[in-house]
């Protein structure tokens, strides 16, 4: 997952559960897509416990980042294509 | 050709959580002692540090086989490239308890979750996806969990 961090990237939340992520997205946005573990954002295989909220704000992409040592982060992401694409998923 | 059936090696895979709590690394190589006396073949995945720990630990390889990213295995297991048929997932925060829920998910394997710390109960009770849980109260004594893990001997299932 190496290219998250070279990511243009703003940190939405930290220190929460993955739990408390989720609630944290489908309240936050309106518009969000539910996606199974493994599923790609960015070149990301996305870590998270089934189903796995990716909140839509305009072009901005919001997703779970989870590392082992520093828990679940929600990452906000500008880029009008992925954010389509997500878009462009079934509810 | 000899007409006799072709048998698979049995394989695990070891998801390592953060080394912060000091029972994972010596569970670690309990397990994979265990797990490749019965013929199954381990593979652990974990981050710098966790990994680092065991191969500074094994540097003989004594114990240790594949060591792997943790990242890179689940990407080879979600683009289906590789597989398990065991799956031992060490939890002691809840990042653990996510990477288990994605295994489970993501792989065919028999998924374990191994949950040990000081608040061992309380991601006990946050595991809701299929797996076997193997819990204890284990900080620094890996002897608690070693004992769970004999009890369920997840070797021989």
């Amino acid at each position: 997952m190496g290219c998250v961090e070279s990511m243009d990237y703003e940190i939405v939340l930290r220190d929460a559960t993955f739990k408390e992520s989720r609630d944290y997205i489908k309240k936050t946005y309106p518009e969000f897509r539910d996606v199974e573990p493994g599923f790609k954002v960015f070149d990301t295989h996305v870590i998270g416990l089934p189903p796995i909220a990716i909140g839509l704000d305009g072009d901005f992409v919001i997703f779970p980042f989870t590392k082992p040592c520093h828990g679940t982060f929600l990452l906000r992401v500008e880029d009008k294509g992925e954010a389509a694409r997500l878009r462009a998923l079934k509810k | 050709m000899t007409g006799e059936p072709v048998t698979q090696t049995a394989t695990a895979l070891l998801v390592l959580g953060c080394p912060q709590v000091p029972v994972q690394t010596s569970i670690a190589l309990y397990l994979i002692n265990r797990l490749k006396k019965a013929g199954i073949v381990p593979t652990v995945a974990g981050n710098k540090a966790a990994n680092t720990l065991l191969v500074v630990a094994d540097p003989d390889r004594h114990y240790l086989g594949e060591v792997m990213d943790l990242d890179r295995a689940v990407v080879m297991i979600t683009e289906k490239k590789r597989d398990f048929d065991r799956c031992f997932v060490f939890i002691h925060n809840d990042a653990g308890v996510t990477y288990a829920g994605t295994m489970s998910a993501i792989s065919k394997a028999k998924v374990y979750a191994v949950i040990y710390g000081e608040h061992y109960d309380e991601l006990v009770k946050q595991i809701d996806f299929p797996c076997t849980t193997i819990a204890a109260k284990a900080v620094h004594n890996p002897l608690p969990l070693k004992k769970a893990i004999d009890e369920v001997a997840p070797w021989a299932a």
